[in-house]
């Protein structure tokens, strides 16, 4: 086996070295009976070529190749090409956690910076060195009010991303937190006047998140302030780092809870991602994940180490703040280096052109179809209703590799025929007028009152 | 050559300050393609949305990013310079073919929600890993879909609850052995559990007699760590379950030393009802500085149905599909699939060993901690001597009458090359040294680490000091912990 560095002559050496006759010999604390007589079922053991073989099948059969125009918590964007020359570099790719500052500072350093930005793009005070991503950092932010406010029930906004809201379920179900749902408006904003009827005296927090799960940018100075007032604080999710470039960051909330996809992380089949947690000064006690921080070595030297430990499960154990002990390090590093790379000119000109594509293509989609929520602003991604369903259209749309936007009767029925659509910088004007021909002709047959043209449904 | 490390030299590397003492207005590292729509009105678009300052993201140049981060790179240590015998870490050797394998363009920029005739090879990954997962721990059903092992003990506690929810009352405590990692009990009480501590046995073992006490109707699971992290075999596994099962409580083994199994034993074989597994630990994924991780959990028949959703399934055409209709479930534990990226990962690394190599691996990994074991033998006392299985756990207790202890062995072992073990873990062992070389190290490179750990034994004889104040070869001696806690300093600020 070629990863593994031993010769026959030195296992035997080895055995002998230690008085052992076989390597059976170290097994024999287990039960005979429990031993297995058999190989594993698993495949036989592959050359390296075929192993590349085999995935570049994969590979193939995994829409290589296609524009997309989804987005809804997963983004598109252009990874430039130093972040996968930096991360590939073993000292990052193949340390441990840096638990040993005095060789760990290249790491602990770029967690820094890290947090840093994460600081500066959100407006908070402190932010973490990652959480798994966006969804899990959205439900431990809510817990982590839970824990701030000593109160238990929470109020969510329905235009947070499902998943989100499924995971906060999961999450809520067994610490008997009571969830409630406020609904949206007709500009797809949370409606302001039912959230006021649902804050109580024993609401922990709300969470919304901006842009929302419709691409509507909330009004989160309204929010908090609403919330505030009856004690609860103000969770904010943002799915779509990117955003940040030129969207005001909502600095009146109490913790923002960020999926940081968005900068730099392939799409990858929805992960590895980076979630990350930020909040202010005074509540860093109760904030889940792993913090470094700047000190001096005892020459007075500047380093990094981890900190505030004593929140973390491996010194608290059942009085942590969270179980959350591995997290996403090396896609921190690859968001790091995104920041980087665009930085306080280039990430406001990226964001810049993801909303210049995106409003092109509400305004063509808009001359044909309903385009929703258009009463308020919106940053890359919008609902498109259409007279005929959204699969029938996408499967259409599917034969010139494009996948088209997200059906969403799953997730919101009472919308109907709807389908949310994302462009970033990487959206071509080709594709738009491509697709928005193609609900053209869509709106004209059912307007024509054809047949429907029995089309095999694209399933999800 | 006494005190002389053969291993290591010193080299010069160079400073760096933080990126944002390098930035100046106008350097840039980006550039944009021309836009191929009209340009927007901002303002007119966002109104009061609109954001205007971005604060102080750095601007600098390309050259200066990778100079950067490759300077802070060399400030790290990793597998790929040498051991990093951290025990329950299972730093092992993280192959490059993994590598390249995900960045393939359709696995890469494969969407989540794209539709399911495009996604069959994303789905055949995950379907392919599964199978071979279930084989390899001889359980029924598994969830790729927790991020980190952490992660995957709370799925498996949800789903131990819904399963004493869905037949009787949801029981109230957990029972955790006082030898296991911090996350179990964080994990339990996140789960709305009580903890209950189990003691060990002089062996280092679950005191079967202890569990038989403790066991009653109101414990819904015992969370073991097998072998432990002492790095012993639970040798009276069998009775263990046997425990659990006769009053109604599942068996939920910590998978985090799989690697001292794989191919040997299967946890479905010896009474395990639920489990979780480490991707990043047993399967090879680049621990990448803390990170990401991958935690599927594994289960019996009983509680398939309380899988969180989604499930991969095979349809009738032989396309795989995803099942989100499971009323029992769990529900949800992480947005979309997991972390695919680690799937594709762990499956390259099972290819790459096929079942005869797994089975090597697993008994490298063993003869390696049992070689080390031998030559420290004495000159670090050892608290248990059961025999160990893939780490091997000794204490500071001869070297702590010199005033030295645990933390100051592992700086100095920097000095002579190496990674430190795991410090003071676990709990049951007063200045632990927890060693675990895993399957990727060599005869030489163990006999230098034995070299380096008997030398050091010795300075701390002679001169104890030395140790103390170690290490001394590093950028940063060591630093003040204290400090960094009582007045934390967690970002940079213009003028500091």
């Amino acid at each position: 086996m070629r990863y593994l560095p031993k010769s026959p002559a030195d296992r035997k050496a080895m055995l002998q070295a230690m008085g052992a006759s076989s390597i059976d010999d170290l097994f024999a604390p287990i039960p005979a009976e429990y031993r297995l007589g058999r190989d594993l079922k698993v495949p036989r053991q592959m050359a390296e070529s075929e192993i590349v073989d085999w995935f570049r099948e994969r590979s193939r059969e995994n829409g290589d190749n296609y524009a997309t125009f989804l987005g809804a918590g997963a983004y598109s964007h252009y990874r430039p090409v130093i972040i996968d020359s930096l991360i590939s570099r073993g000292e990052f790719l193949t340390a441990y956690t840096p638990y040993q500052a005095e060789i760990s500072q290249g790491t602990l350093q770029s967690i820094f910076e890290f947090q840093t930005m994460i600081c500066e793009l959100t407006g908070m005070e402190v932010a973490n060195a990652s959480m798994y991503d966006g969804s899990t950092a959205a439900a431990e932010a809510v817990m982590m009010a839970v824990r701030v406010t000593g109160r238990r029930s929470v109020v969510i906004a329905r235009s947070v991303h499902p998943e989100y809201r499924e995971v906060l379920a999961t999450y809520a179900h067994h610490q008997n937190l009571p969830l409630s749902t406020c609904p949206f408006d007709d500009d797809g904003r949370l409606n302001l006047q039912e959230l006021g009827k649902s804050i109580t005296s024993d609401t922990a927090c709300v969470l919304v998140q901006s842009p929302n799960f419709f691409g509507t940018i909330e009004d989160t100075s309204a929010i908090a302030e609403i919330a505030h007032k009856k004690g609860a604080m103000l969770v904010v999710s943002i799915a779509e780092a990117v955003s940040l470039g030129i969207v005001e960051p909502p600095r009146q909330a109490d913790v923002i809870a960020m999926e940081a996809q968005s900068f730099g992380v392939p799409l990858g089949f929805g992960g590895p991602y980076c979630g990350v947690i930020a909040t202010r000064e005074q509540f860093v006690r109760q904030m889940p994940g792993r913090l470094a921080g700047q000190t001096t070595d005892r020459n007075g030297k500047r380093g990094f180490v981890l900190t505030l430990a004593t929140r973390e499960q491996h010194i608290r154990r059942e009085k942590a703040t969270s179980n959350i002990c591995t997290n996403q390090a090396l896609v921190a590093l690859m968001v790091n280096i995104f920041m980087t790379i665009y930085g306080k000119v280039g990430l406001k000109e990226l964001a810049k052109q993801n909303l210049a594509k995106t409003a092109y293509a509400a305004g063509q989609f808009n001359k044909h179809a309903k385009v929703l929520f258009s009463g308020a602003p919106r940053f890359n991604e919008f609902v498109v209703q259409t007279s005929e369903d959204p699969y029938a259209i996408n499967s259409r749309i599917l034969g010139h590799k494009i996948v088209g936007g997200l059906p969403l009767k799953k997730f919101y029925p009472e919308l109907g025929n709807a389908a949310l659509w994302c462009c970033t910088e990487l959206t071509t004007r080709s594709a738009i007028d491509t697709v928005v021909g193609m609900v053209v002709e869509s709106e004209r047959s059912v307007k024509a009152g054809k047949e429907e043209v029995d089309v095999q449904e694209v399933t999800r | 050559m006494k005190h002389m490390t053969r291993k290591a030299t010193r080299h010069v590397n160079q400073n760096e300050g933080l990126i944002f003492e390098k930035s100046s207005a106008g350097k840039a590292a980006w550039k944009l393609p021309p836009l191929d729509v009209p340009e927007v009105d901002v303002s007119a678009l966002l109104g009061s949305s609109e954001r205007t300052d971005l604060g102080n993201l750095p601007e600098v140049s390309e050259i200066e990013i990778i100079r950067h981060f490759t300077r802070l790179s060399t400030w790290n240590y990793a597998i790929d310079l040498g051991m990093y015998p951290l025990g329950s870490c299972t730093m092992k050797y993280n192959p490059r073919v993994n590598e390249l394998v995900v960045r393939l363009e359709g696995l890469a920029n494969g969407h989540p929600y794209q539709p399911e005739p495009i996604s069959q090879g994303a789905l055949r990954i995950i379907k392919t890993l599964s199978d071979c997962l279930l084989d390899i721990t001889g359980m029924d059903a598994i969830t790729l879909q927790p991020a980190a092992g952490a992660h995957g003990e709370l799925t498996g506690l949800l789903m131990v609850r819904a399963y004493h929810q869905s037949t009787d009352a949801p029981r109230k405590k957990i029972l955790i052995p006082d030898s296991a990692h911090g996350t179990n009990p964080a994990t339990a009480a996140m789960v709305g559990y009580a903890v209950e501590n189990l003691k060990s046995n002089s062996q280092g073992m679950v005191d079967v007699a202890a569990l038989t006490a403790q066991m009653n109707e109101d414990v819904a699971a015992l969370m073991l760590t097998n072998p432990n992290t002492l790095g012993v075999f639970e040798q009276e596994i069998h009775k263990i379950a046997e425990i659990m099962h006769a009053k109604g409580g599942l068996l939920y083994m910590d998978g985090a030393n799989m690697n001292a199994l794989v191919g040997k034993v299967r946890p479905g074989d010896f009474g395990v009802d639920v489990m979780h597994l480490n991707l990043h630990k047993t399967f090879s994924t680049p621990h990448g500085g803390g990170g990401p991780g991958s935690g599927p959990v594994a289960v019996k028949q009983i509680l398939e149905p309380f899988l969180p959703t989604p499930v991969i399934m095979s349809k009738p055409d032989g396309t795989l599909g995803v099942e989100d209709d499971r009323p029992q479930s769990v529900g949800r534990v992480r947005a979309f699939y997991g972390n695919f990226g680690m799937f594709v990962r762990a499956l390259a690394y099972i290819l790459a060993n096929g079942p005869d190599g797994l089975r090597q691996t697993t008994e490298d990994a063993v003869l390696n901690a049992n070689y080390i074991r031998k030559g420290l033998e004495g000159v670090y006392d050892l608290p248990y001597s059961t025999p160990s299985m893939h780490e091997v756990v000794f204490s500071d207790k001869l070297q702590a009458k010199k005033g030295v202890r645990t933390m100051d062995i592992a700086k100095r072992l920097i000095d002579y090359g190496f990674h430190p073990y795991t410090t003071a873990f676990p709990l049951i062992v007063p200045g632990a040294l927890m060693i675990e070389p895993t399957e990727s190290e060599s005869k030489e490179e163990m006999d230098l680490f034995v070299e380096a750990m008997r030398s050091i034994a010795e300075e701390v004889e002679e001169d104890p000091q030395m140790v103390l104040d170690a290490p001394h070869s590093t950028r940063v001696s060591r630093l003040d912990e204290t400090a960094a806690a009582r007045k934390p300093v967690l970002r940079w600020k213009p003028g500091i």
